[in-house]
């Protein structure tokens, strides 16, 4: 063991008559994973491709975020606030060890179960860096580095952005400038990326190597500058596997991201659902006529495109990283976000546009996370290369291969 | 709110031999047909090569063998199905009766009328139409006046159906009507298997507004059709027909409708587009592979036993935008103006899609009809 999290979920694993009664459900479920949190989301998927252990992981998540991440502690995250100890309960959990082979000491997810769990903290607008400590550690893990103890986070993420790394002394400096790094300010660790004679290494840098310029996102959420300048020991940096490469890992990038979105989608949907069931006027919930029905039946099919988007990135990241699928995904999920967004607060009217509503927290992630990880221009003109690649007569191989 | 997910399709390992096979089969079937008629997709008739899929295996794949199936699974189906919508394969002719027709009566019917039209229609030699939408009931599809009242040994129908495709090629309708009390609106309507060429039936064209010939109307004047012609329960028409649309709504032939049209436009475009016009092919191929996984999705539920109405209303609705967007984007992308007779490949098959994709959001449900269906699932109604 690498690590001295996830033991919350070992001990459930292991002691599955004692957690019952504590509340943690053991049973192989393929219902809805957030039981606590309002009607069940009719969303989630369900299939045969559900692990016992992932639907522990999925249950405890819910219940935490719903415990955890109420509106007071929304705000305090966007006003700038570390949620430490929220982060401590996530990790107490295991949930950044999430995508960690449990060889590595992980928790042994596969992709499509932890992209689960991604899906789940985006529909509770959860303020922290899971995704990101999720993805640090799965590095980490793949260049069989130590696993990060706190949270952690990624560079470069935009494919602009190219960190050099050369050999010194003893070991290797790392240097370049990473624009829009995720909870860069938060990390305790930073798996920074660098090609190096034709192999992408991954770098294990702590804090005190990284000078950072703060920025945030629409939601708040830092997106910092770092500046890295770092020296590293040899026992800190490693080789990634094939398949790891930096288009493989921005693009695994977009595939978490794109499940936040159908998460927070999924959510928006219930919400406006709910409100339109609530909200009276002319004598009626507004729900009841039809041009309100007909904006949020486009919402459902955007929210079902977005969800079938986080499936097959899912599932493209868990096949190796496959590009193209990944693409698809990420662009489709991007432009729902976009639309979702847009009906929810015409439906939600004036109240839906205050700061003391909830809504702003998903809409605002949606607004921003459509851009991370690649716009929907970005992945569109992917696909599109390689469909003009292909050809009129190869076009449709390449779609049915997907 | 009701359950709206789509589960993972199931795995389908075996699957490409077979699409290797429908591919070498429709490159020589289909070698000398322009895509001004494979831009007709699902509306191009032609007898001989149904019957032509018939004898290879691919009409009624997912029934049993006794009755002429070839109990595959529905991913199979679905494989084959993509592969002739993609290759722009003229299918019309068996599409309904594989599609909901042959379900209907493997569900619901008896012993006697499995055994007389599902082997004939697995041969692609029994082409059906759909008996639903009258001149007063099309949208509101429970206010059908088309009644059949019993008499001895039978019964007699009178009415008129509307817009049904392909009667005038087809052997048989499937006819929703009136058994019951005329103010039941659920309640009192069954489902007849009615053999077209009975005296007393008349079809007549209607011309489409391009002036094609595809749908008709059929007047039925005192009909008189045996016993033995009811499909399933009296009374339980309004429930056969809800099933039979999840069949009719969630396949690939909901979005891959002018799929002639996008391969025809990448080659227009060339090696080298522009940035826009690369962007805007991907954009289409992004729409197209989520659709696709949520349409396997539903073949794979439907497999299950599982009625998923609303899951198809959902791929339908969001198969019919794409299939409309993919005319309007083309045109955007080149400097060509849409002629149906154009030597130029591009115009001739823009000209036909663009003449056509209205009717993408009226056949099968309108637009507004299915977003009442969702709109019902999400528990706004």
């Amino acid at each position: 063991m690498h690590s001295p999290f996830g033991q919350v979920l070992k001990a459930i694993r292991e002691n599955e008559p004692r957690a019952i009664p504590l509340g943690y459900r053991t049973e192989r479920s393929f219902q809805n994973p957030l039981p606590d949190n309002g009607p069940e989301s009719p969303f989630t998927p369900r299939g045969p491709k559900v692990s016992e252990t992932s639907q522990i992981v999925w249950d405890t998540a819910a219940r935490l975020f719903t415990e955890q991440f109420t509106p007071q502690e929304l705000h305090r995250a966007e006003a700038g606030e570390w949620l430490g100890a929220q982060w401590d309960r996530i990790e107490e959990l295991g949930l950044p060890l999430a995508l960690v082979p449990e060889e590595d000491g992980g928790v042994g997810l596969d992709a499509i179960e932890g992209a689960m769990l991604v899906r789940i903290a985006g529909s509770f607008a959860v303020p922290l860096p899971l995704p990101e400590t999720m993805l640090a550690n799965r590095l980490l893990a793949a260049a069989g580095l130590p696993l990060a103890a706190g949270p952690a986070t990624v560079a470069p993420v935009r494919l602009d952005d190219r960190l050099t790394l050369a050999r010194t002394e003893g070991g290797w400096r790392l240097s370049g400038v990473a624009h829009r790094v995720p909870w860069g300010r938060s990390a305790a660790v930073l798996v920074g990326l660098a090609e190096h004679e034709g192999r992408v290494l991954a770098v294990r840098l702590t804090g005190a190597q990284v000078r950072t310029e703060p920025g945030v996102n629409l939601a708040c959420e830092p997106r910092d500058t770092l500046r890295i300048e770092g020296v590293a020991a040899e026992s800190a940096v490693a080789p990634l596997p094939d398949g790891f490469g930096l288009a493989e890992c921005f693009a695994m990038g977009a595939a978490l991201r794109t499940a936040a979105i159908a998460g927070a989608v999924g959510r928006v949907l219930e919400m406006t659902v709910g409100y339109a069931n609530d909200r009276v006027q002319f004598g009626r919930p507004i729900g009841k006529f039809q041009a309100i029905q007909q904006s949020l039946a486009i919402m459902a099919g955007h929210a079902a495109a977005a969800a079938g988007s986080a499936d097959v990135a899912a599932e493209a990241m868990h096949d190796g990283t496959v590009l193209l699928p990944i693409a698809a995904a990420k662009a489709r999920a991007g432009e729902a976000a976009g639309s979702v967004a847009t009906i929810a607060h015409q439906v939600h009217g004036a109240i839906g546009f205050t700061h003391e509503h909830s809504l702003h927290f998903l809409t605002k992630r949606l607004w921003s996370w459509r851009d991370e990880f690649g716009n929907e221009a970005h992945w569109n003109r992917v696909i599109g290369r390689r469909m003009i690649a292909a050809g009129a007569d190869g076009v449709w191989p390449l779609i049915a291969a997907l | 709110m009701q359950d709206f997910s789509f589960p993972a399709p199931p795995a389908s390992p075996d699957t490409e031999s077979l699409r290797a096979e429908v591919r070498e089969f429709l490159g020589t079937e289909l070698a000398s047909r322009p895509a001004s008629e494979r831009i007709k997709s699902w509306s191009g008739f032609d007898a001989d090569f149904s019957r032509k899929l018939g004898e290879r295996g691919w009409i009624g794949m997912t029934w049993p063998k006794a009755y002429g199936g070839h109990e595959r699974s529905a991913l199979e189906r679905y494989v084959v199905l993509e592969e002739l919508l993609a290759a722009g394969a003229p299918v019309a002719a068996h599409w309904i009766a594989d599609r909901q027709s042959g379900p209907l009566i493997l569900k619901v019917g008896t012993e006697e009328q499995k055994r007389a039209f599902l082997p004939r229609i697995a041969a692609g030699e029994c082409f059906f139409c759909i008996g639903m939408s009258e001149p007063d009931s099309g949208s509101d599809l429970a206010a059908v006046r088309t009644r059949a009242v019993p008499i001895e040994g039978g019964w007699r129908v009178n009415g008129t159906k509307l817009w049904t495709t392909y009667a005038h090629h087809a052997h048989c309708m499937i006819l929703y009507c009136r058994t019951g009390a005329a103010e039941e609106r659920h309640g009192g309507t069954s489902q007849f298997l009615v053999d077209l060429t009975l005296p007393g039936v008349t079809i007549r064209p209607i011309a489409d507004l391009s002036g094609e010939r595809h749908f008709n109307e059929v007047v039925f004047e005192d009909v008189v059709l045996p016993a033995s012609a009811l499909i399933g329960p009296e009374g339980n028409g309004w429930n056969q027909v809800m099933s039979e649309l999840a069949y009719e709504r969630s396949g690939p032939e909901r979005f891959l409708s002018t799929f002639v049209l996008l391969v025809e436009l990448i080659r227009a475009l060339g090696a080298s587009p522009s940035d826009q016009a690369t962007d805007a092919a991907g954009r289409l191929g992004a729409q197209l592979v989520v659709l696709r996984r949520l349409s396997r999705s539903v073949a794979g539920m439907l497999q299950k036993g599982e009625n998923p109405a609303l899951q198809a209303a959902v791929v339908k609705d969001m198969g019919a935008i794409v299939e409309q967007e993919i005319p309007e984007i083309a045109r955007q992308l080149v400097a060509t103006e849409p002629a149906l007779r154009s030597p130029d490949v591009l115009s001739a098959v823009l000209g036909y899609a663009i003449l056509n994709a209205p009717a993408f959001s009226l056949r099968g449900g309108t637009r507004e009809i299915l977003r009442g269906i969702i709109a019902r699932g999400l528990g706004l109604r």
